[in-house]
Formats: C-alpha cells, sequence, structure tokens
C-alpha cells in the first residue's frame, strides 16, 4: 500500500526573489532519489504540498511546467510558519515534495481551442506553468490564439518578469500586462486594473474559447461581470481555488466547498461548477 | 451462520484465551462513564452498560498517531528526511461495541479507502481488528439507529454478535475472522434449535422499543445551494458554542489535523483529530476564513453528515443514531431535530402560515 503522506525528499537547489517587496521567492528543488521525478508526473493546474521537515506543510501550486525536466518549481508567498521559515532557508538544504495533488486545468478540453488567460498578483504559478507548456513547440499547435491578461500592483511586484519580457517579443502569444499604478515612466505596458484591461483586451466570447482567472478574490469579483458582459458562458470560466489543506488528498476534511474537495476534486473548477456549490472559499 | 452458546461461567476463562492472541479491548468503568479500553492480562469488559461516553472510533483511529520520524541534526545522513514509524498491527479484538458503532467503521471507511488513495494507517488498523457486536437489549431513549441505517441487533461492520440470552450468552458467527476468534476462545459448543428464534425475538423487543426516529428519505433530493441558505441555520447554530464535544464523541467523524512535533534534534509528524467547530480549522494563512462563524460551522457538520454525505456517496447519512451528540452537547442542540428540518425543508413554503 503506497502511503500518500510520505513526502519525496529534495534539496533546494535555487531559490530566486521574484517581488520587490521581497515576499515572493521562487524554490527550484531537485529529488534526491533519481526515480521519484518520474513519480512525480503531473500537469499544469496541479500542487503539491511542500513539506518543511520539523515545521509542516503547506499546499502551493506547481509552477514549473511538465515540459520542464530536471526539477520541480514552486514560487511561495511569506505568510505563516511554514511558508515563513521556507523564505529563511538556504540552497542545499534538505525538504520534502508531497505530490502532485488534485485535478488539473481540463487541458483535454482546451486542446484545439482559444485560451484566455486572466491573472493577478502571485496567483500567476499556475498560470506560469500552463503558458510555459502551451508553448513548447510540441504542444503550441493544439491551441488556437492564447491571450494572457496579468496584472501586479506595481512593475516590480509582477513574477517572472524576464519569461513575461520574452512572451511579449514573441507572435504566437498576445500579452497583456498591467499594473495598477507605475512609478516607472519608463513603463511601456498597460496601466489599470485586471477587469477594466479585460473588457478591452479579452476576445469575444464563442464556443471554441475558454477563460482561466486566477487571483485574489477582489480581482475576481469584478472579472466576473466583464467576462458576462463579453458573452463568456459559465461553464467556460475556468478557476482555481486555494482553501486551508492538510492531507492533500480530500481526508482530512477542511477544504471542502459542498461535497467536493478543493484538495481532490478541485482545485480547478467551472463557475459552473461553482454556482452549484456554497461558496466557502 | 453459527451459533454458539457460552455459559456464563466459561465466560472469563474464554477472555483469557483470547488475550493469548489477540489484544483486547472493552469497555471498562471510569468513575461515571465507560469508555473502552485496552485490557490487561486477566482484566474482564464491563458490559453492565447501555453505551459508552466516547465512541470506540479511536481503536482504530486513535486520537493522536506519529506517522513518520525524523532528525533534524546535519551530522544524521538522513537529517531532515521522513521515516515511517514502528506501527503495530498484530490482531486485535473490540469485544462489547454496539451494533451502531461497528456500523459506523464501514462509513468511515468510505472516506479512508478510496480508489484513488489509501490512508494505510487506518486501513491496516482496522483490518487488524476483529468486531465483537455486544446486541442492545435496552436501547437508550436517544438512540435512533433503526432509520439511521443500522440497529440494535444490526450486523453490518460486526464479525461476531453478541447476545445476553439472559442465564447465556449466544455468540453468532458473522463472518470467518469471527469464527476464528471463537475458537481462539474455545467458545464452541453450538447453541440449541432455538437460538436463533430467541434471538429474533428478543431483536423485535429492542427495535420496539425505539421510539425516536429520522426521516431521511428527501435529503437526496433538495438542492445543495438550498439547503445551505435555508432560514433555521440562524437558530439551530444560536445556542452552540463550538466546543466540539459532538465531533469529539461521534463515531463517523473523522476529520483530522497533520503537526509536526520537535523534541531537540528530532521529531514526529503525525495525525491528530480535528473538528469543524473550530475556527482553526479552516483559517487561510492571509486571515481570511470562509467558515468564519459558528453558523457556518454548525451548518458544515450537519450538512456534512446529512447532505453532503448523502450525494457523494448515495448510501445513506453519515450518522448511525448513536445518540451521542444529544446526549452530551451542553445546550441540547438535536441531529434529530436538524435532520427532520432539512428532509423536510421547502424554500417555497413561506416561513409563517398564510391564514
Amino acid at each position: 500500500m503506497q502511503n500518500p503522506y510520505m513526502p519525496y525528499p529534495v534539496r533546494i537547489d535555487e531559490i530566486i526573489t521574484e517581488t520587490e517587496d521581497r515576499n515572493l521567492k521562487t524554490f527550484k528543488f531537485v529529488f534526491l532519489n533519481p526515480g521519484d521525478e518520474d513519480k512525480f508526473s503531473y500537469r499544469a493546474g496541479q500542487f503539491a504540498e511542500l513539506s518543511v521537515t520539523g515545521k509542516g506543510e503547506i499546499p502551493i501550486g506547481i509552477a514549473s511546467s511538465p515540459t520542464e525536466k530536471g526539477f520541480v518549481k514552486f514560487t511561495v508567498n511569506k505568510v505563516g510558519l511554514v511558508s515563513s521559515y521556507l523564505h529563511s532557508m538556504k540552497v542545499g538544504e534538505i525538504m520534502g515534495i508531497r505530490g502532485p495533488l488534485g485535478n488539473s486545468y481540463p487541458w483535454d478540453t482546451l486542446e484545439g481551442k482559444n485560451v484566455v488567460i486572466i491573472g493577478g498578483g502571485f496567483a500567476f504559478t499556475t498560470l506560469r506553468s500552463s503558458i510555459v507548456s502551451m508553448l513548447d513547440p510540441a504542444n503550441r499547435k493544439k491551441f488556437k490564439d492564447i491571450n494572457v491578461i496579468y496584472g501586479a500592483r506595481t512593475p516590480g511586484m509582477l513574477l517572472y518578469r524576464d519569461e513575461l519580457a520574452t512572451w511579449e517579443r514573441r507572435d504566437d502569444i498576445k500579452m497583456h500586462i498591467t499594473v495598477d499604478a507605475a512609478n516607472d515612466p519608463d513603463w511601456k505596458y498597460n496601466v489599470g486594473f485586471v477587469p477594466a484591461i479585460t473588457e478591452k483586451k479579452a476576445p469575444k466570447a464563442d464556443a471554441d474559447t475558454y477563460a482561466i482567472i486566477c487571483g485574489p478574490p477582489v480581482m475576481i469579483k469584478f472579472t466576473q461581470p466583464v467576462l458576462d458582459k463579453l458573452g463568456y458562458g459559465h461553464d467556460h470560466i475556468i478557476m482555481s481555488l486555494e482553501n486551508r489543506m492538510k492531507c492533500g488528498i480530500g481526508m482530512c476534511g477542511r477544504c471542502n466547498i459542498g461535497k467536493e474537495f478543493v484538495c481532490k476534486d478541485g482545485p480547478v473548477f467551472t463557475l459552473a461548477q461553482l454556482n452549484a456549490t456554497p461558496r466557502e472559499y | 451462520m453459527k451459533v454458539m452458546k457460552i455459559d456464563k461461567n466459561d465466560w472469563a476463562g474464554g477472555i483469557g484465551k483470547i488475550q493469548s492472541s489477540y489484544r483486547l479491548y472493552g469497555p471498562v468503568k471510569g468513575d461515571a462513564f465507560h469508555d473502552f479500553k485496552a485490557l490487561e492480562k486477566g482484566e474482564l469488559p464491563d458490559l453492565n452498560f447501555l453505551n459508552t461516553r466516547i465512541s470506540p472510533k479511536s481503536v482504530v483511529y486513535p486520537q493522536s498517531e506519529i506517522m513518520f520520524e525524523y532528525s533534524l541534526d546535519e551530522k544524521n545522513p538522513d537529517h531532515h528526511i521522513m521515516k515511517d514509524a514502528a506501527k503495530d498491527y498484530s490482531p486485535k479484538a473490540i469485544l462489547g461495541i454496539r451494533p451502531c458503532d461497528a456500523a459506523s467503521f464501514l462509513l468511515v471507511k468510505r472516506n479512508f479507502d478510496t480508489t484513488e488513495y489509501k490512508d494505510p494507517y487506518w486501513i491496516r488498523s482496522y483490518e487488524a481488528t476483529t468486531f465483537i457486536g455486544y446486541a442492545c437489549n435496552n436501547p437508550c431513549s436517544t438512540c435512533f439507529c433503526t432509520t439511521a441505517g443500522s440497529g440494535p441487533f444490526n450486523e453490518d461492520g460486526l464479525d461476531i454478535l453478541l447476545t445476553d440470552a439472559g442465564d447465556c450468552w449466544y455468540a453468532k458467527a458473522i463472518t470467518e475472522k469471527g469464527e476464528k476468534l471463537l475458537n481462539a476462545a474455545g467458545w464452541n459448543t453450538i447453541a440449541a434449535g432455538g437460538s436463533l428464534k430467541k434471538i429474533a425475538s428478543l431483536k423485535k423487543e429492542a427495535e420496539a422499543k425505539i421510539s425516536s426516529l429520522v426521516s431521511t428519505d428527501q435529503l437526496n433530493n433538495k438542492k445543495t445551494t438550498e439547503l445551505y441558505e435555508a432560514p433555521f441555520w440562524e437558530d439551530v447554530s444560536f445556542a452552540c458554542i463550538n466546543c466540539g464535544t459532538c465531533t469529539f464523541l461521534c463515531p463517523t467523524c473523522w476529520c483530522f489535523d497533520i503537526q509536526d512535533e520537535n523534541s531537540g534534534c528530532s521529531g514526529v509528524r503525525m495525525k491528530n483529530w480535528d473538528s469543524c467547530m473550530f475556527p482553526l480549522f479552516t483559517i487561510h494563512g492571509t486571515g481570511h476564513n470562509p467558515r468564519g462563524t459558528k453558523l457556518h460551522r454548525v451548518r458544515q457538520r450537519f450538512m456534512h453528515k446529512l447532505k453532503y454525505y448523502v450525494d457523494k456517496y448515495e448510501n445513506g447519512i453519515q450518522c448511525v443514531g448513536c445518540g451521542r451528540c444529544i446526549r452530551s452537547c451542553p445546550v441540547n442542540i438535536d441531529i434529530r431535530r436538524v435532520c427532520d428540518m432539512m428532509n423536510s425543508y421547502d424554500p417555497e413554503a413561506c416561513a409563517c402560515p398564510v391564514k
């Protein structure tokens, strides 16, 4: 019987401070046992429990893409006991990861479709995984137009800035980067909140166009009416939820919204599914 | 299956024999209440009880259980790597468990033994256990097992059913596991032909004594969001103090937490019972709490047992009708009343009668 609570041991290979407030760091992990990387086979949109020995576990979306081999990456906001301790850890230290957990974005449904990615703040991690995966030469032809609307408070709060710049220069993905306010006179992208930019830049709805939204509650609250106005059906709006979790496998009982467990039946749901459940997230 | 007759004089001897090949658990009287305990060699279970105050779930699923051990000492080559803690899954038996409590393990099994994931601690412990049930000749006034998928002589989840027939015990072997234990005890006198008839009549008598009932037939047809928004939750939760007694005593409550506990340069990762009654159960790192009020939490408890579970497994409610939460609630919240409110809820109906 495989023990779903046992983490794979990993070593911290690289730590990147992502944002100007230094509250977001990306951790690159390498598996100590080479066979474990194959067992940790994942799809974009899944998450894992990062296990900091002696402190506990935290559920974090996988930021690396299944197309990137030899490591896994997670971007972690400094919030509580485990994430704060993790932020103080150094390259070379040993910890664990447990997963992959949860469903993923519905890649079978999205194949052959237009994809509109709408992200805000630090909820861009599994969206990065998705973009890198879709842009991989082996995958790009599986999708039609890809639009990305991504906003942060300031330019210095955007995640993965080098990659955003690289994607800006490509012609097979339309990037709409925005900030609430720019203090940088050389800022050459959009200024405005994500809902407003969505209204201006998102393609019109049709049966072949799906929107993936991931961001803080306030962004979701004001973006959803915009998508309604653009005509997106609720089964064409895909969302990834967060809730407090422990087990990650649908057993410990805390992350449910109605009969669905966010950890096992989610974290990805369509808005149509969410409309039928209590909004306990 | 066979029914054995156990002479009351052979009782203590048989128990001693069981203890040579099983770790035996049974009801023991404390200051005021009975509870299940591991019996010492030669210690007899005290079957002079209606039911224990706390359910016997901890025999399979301890309140606190170590999963892994680790070292934080960098001189240790395996430092910071989780290692399986030593476990004892040798045969154990629980004697005197009431049929409702035995049935509860089958409900909980659906959570821990799934097609995608298996909780090895719960499953191995459950599989190592032989369940020796004790039929209820005299149910309590708070028992509603007969309408909650169980009953005073219900055999689901049991390996043996013991019936007190006055001058002797009848032991009905229900599974092979049960027969094995009866052999180990040396209880191998086959009861006379009338024993099944006698058990059936005691069963009928006991069932007739259960006067408290719930209706659950409409729960599946109700819309989740409508039940969730029903106005009665305000009233149901008003007196609740979120003490968590109901979830702690409940045989079918399984929620847990995972914690690391360090001592010097080593530590353990463990599973501990947790409760949906506590705000910390669901609070986010940001301080946001999706179940931030006691109304949310009381509603979660009842919706989980009587709606989400019903919809998820399509196999009845997550309750066996033992009545412990009713007996021990300090503010008299009664699951039977809530169940009936949910089962009969009609969002179209006016809250007050129109004259």
